[in-house]
């Protein structure tokens, strides 16, 4: 086994996900620069957005990368069935954020909210959109593993796909711990 | 080589250097009218030159492309290429419409060339980039669709490597972005809109997808690095690539009518588009330092190393350099533009294409692996001939797009665009001595194809490298 290996995963999942931050970190510095100079704007429109949904959405998140957590834990001691079982929980959480976030956007849609109303509203919709096609992704990246691990492709000593796969599912939830304070409760 | 069916690709790498001449010159005859605006007139008017110029380019590399693909495919797929008959046939297909169309440009005066070829059924001529007559365009269409299928049924009957998929990926998205030429509605903003969606999907987009993969399989080739590591940085790259590049055609929308989110979309997203650029400068430097073998070839790595350095800086810095809204606010369509447009498509898809036909072209004459190392260092030196002359051209151009920038834009008291032409003169005097240089560097280039002599050996990697 080879437990102390660093990073855990594919070094070229680690270069990718720098990437991504980076993206993600220039979309936040440049709404927080722009909130500078329009802080009645977005406080008022802020005030408009459902934090109670987001922070189910916030609790998803959190939970499926828990379960992504016992996933890895699980196979790096050859639980094979049981890593499974813990990545279609944590696809299923992924799930329910999908779903959640999907129902949000049809009510924006539904009050004739969309990116061009203002320009919180734009940020809100490029970040939240931008981080939902990430999630879309992670739900791929880690159904692909559940089907290896299923097939039988991970083992105690030779499990670098899973962490692969937790490390950019990991990258998805901590964006949205940051995204979440910050667009929808930071004022 | 390893299947008798790459052989095709040698007509194409030919009509593609032989097109590559004829679009230097052709860059001379519009640089020297810069500043001698009579030049040749009323013979070749400046906006004909300038038509024939870019349009050579883009149908060049074409030619590249189709070569490179022809040569990289049956070799990665394992298996012969499924129509060698049917890609000659296209090849004169389309070296053929190509030429009447250059001949059409420069004979018939371009009103009259809509009219003939009966643009008034489906116009879509007279935008730049996309000035082709229409039944040109449809030939296009219709030998991209041939090569797609040619190229689509070996991949399919072969093995299956990233390398080839990746290609091919590229070149279908490059045929099915090219559909959107065919668009022209009457409104003006959405007539930019998807012009873009040709120009810019292709030049920031799918092509940047042929170029990795070949770029990969070149690196394959001449550095013996293991095929999985090579892969997984395709895999970073190109997704890289799709990430910044797709949002980042918004650089396109800041001032065309489009909504003002754009302005943020294509800052953010096109300000990243760096980043896969200089990944592929990492990986290239990377596998050389990592390799297995000397490749007997030293000049086609020179060439691969080269157009990772010089796409990067080309594509990713000089293109950063406007990118962003409140710069490009002053700066569009200045000769910083051009400083960019240069350098980008010298550093991504010229050498890229060079680097190519530098690995495969001594194979496909019969050479085991290289050419002599006469002909070699001559091709070495005309690399760097038209390297660092391009790199003339492009700072020229900087300097005269930053002097235009303020004269025209940014002072208190701007003067008009034809008043400030005259003053940045003297960088346009420069830049068409720098375009002479390049074109003795090309010249060079093609002298190298004809200089024998015992072949280069394998000089054996040491293991401590």
């Amino acid at each position: 086994m080879n437990e102390k290996r660093y990073p855990p995963g594919d070094l070229a999942i680690w270069i990718f996900i720098l990437a991504e931050l980076l993206v993600f970190a220039i979309f936040f510095a440049s709404y927080a620069f722009t909130r500078a100079s329009h802080v009645e704007l977005f406080n008022i429109h802020q005030l408009q957005l459902d934090t109670d949904i987001a922070l189910v959405n916030t609790l998803a998140l959190i939970t499926s990368s828990y379960f992504v957590v016992r996933a890895v834990k699980a196979i790096s001691v050859g639980k094979r069935s049981e890593c499974v079982k813990w990545l279609l929980g944590a696809i299923f959480m992924g799930l329910i954020f999908l779903v959640v976030k999907s129902v949000e956007y049809a009510h924006h849609y539904s009050n004739g909210i969309n990116l061009r109303t203002n320009l919180f509203y734009m940020f809100y919709f490029s970040l939240t959109f931008f981080h939902y096609m990430h999630v879309i992704m992670g739900v791929v990246i880690l159904s692909v593993v559940t089907y290896k691990g299923y097939s039988g492709g991970y083992s105690a000593a030779e499990h670098t796909g899973i962490e692969t796969g937790a490390s950019y599912w990991h990258m998805v939830d901590l964006v949205w711990l940051i995204l979440f304070p910050l667009v929808y409760v930071m004022r | 080589m390893k299947f008798e069916s790459q052989k095709v690709a040698m007509p194409y790498f030919i009509a593609a250097i032989g097109l590559f001449v004829g679009q230097i010159l052709f860059g001379l005859i519009i640089g020297l009218q810069y500043v001698v605006g009579d030049f040749l007139f009323p013979e070749i008017p400046f906006n004909v030159a300038r038509m024939v110029h870019t349009n050579l380019l883009i149908v060049w590399l074409l030619f590249g492309f189709m070569g490179a693909a022809y040569y990289l495919v049956p070799e990665e797929t394992e298996t012969e290429l499924h129509s060698p008959k049917l890609a000659i046939l296209m090849f004169w297909v389309f070296l053929v419409a190509g030429a009447l169309t250059i001949l059409g440009y420069l004979l018939v005066p371009y009103a009259g060339l809509a009219q003939m070829t009966g643009n008034e059924l489906l116009p879509t001529m007279g935008r730049e980039f996309l000035e082709q007559p229409t039944i040109t365009k449809i030939g296009i269409v219709i030998v991209a669709l041939a090569f797609l299928f040619n190229i689509g049924m070996t991949v399919l009957k072969g093995r299956k490597t990233v390398v080839s998929l990746v290609l091919f990926i590229g070149l279908v998205g490059l045929a099915v972005f090219f559909l959107f030429s065919f668009y022209n509605p009457d409104n003006l903003v959405k007539d930019k809109f998807y012009w873009w969606w040709v120009v810019h999907l292709w030049v920031e987009g799918v092509w940047e997808l042929i170029m990795g993969s070949i770029l990969a399989f070149v690196l394959i080739k001449t550095t013996g690095v293991d095929r999985e590591i090579i892969e997984k940085w395709l895999y970073i790259i190109i997704a890289m690539t799709l990430i910044t590049g797709i949002v980042g055609t918004g650089h396109h929308y800041y001032w065309i009518g489009t909504p003002e989110y754009w302005q943020w979309w294509g800052s953010i997203f096109s300000a990243l588009e760096p980043i896969p650029f200089f990944m592929m400068t990492v990986f290239a430097f990377n596998m050389v330092n990592k390799r297995r073998r000397n490749h007997p070839n030293q000049a086609a790595v020179l060439w691969a190393l080269g157009t990772a350095v010089m796409a990067f800086l080309g594509a990713g810095v000089w293109g950063f350099m406007h990118t962003l809204a409140p710069v490009n606010y002053y700066t569009h369509g200045t000769q910083i533009t051009a400083a960019h447009g240069h350098m980008a498509f010298y550093g991504a898809y010229v050498m890229i294409v060079l680097a190519m036909i530098s690995y495969s072209m001594p194979l496909m004459r019969g050479r085991k692996a290289a050419n002599s190392n006469k002909s070699q260092v001559m091709e070495m030196w005309s690399f760097w001939l038209m390297t660092i002359s391009m790199v003339f051209i492009t700072l020229f151009l900087t300097g005269a797009g930053i002097l235009q920038t303020w004269l025209q834009r940014f002072t208190e008291t701007p003067q008009p665009f034809m008043v400030v032409q005259d003053q940045v003169s003297l960088f346009y005097w420069m830049r068409e001595i720098a375009g002479v240089f390049f074109l003795i560097g090309l010249v060079v280039y093609i002298a190298s194809f004809f200089v024998g002599g015992e072949e280069a050996t394998e000089s054996k990697a040491r293991s401590s490298v």
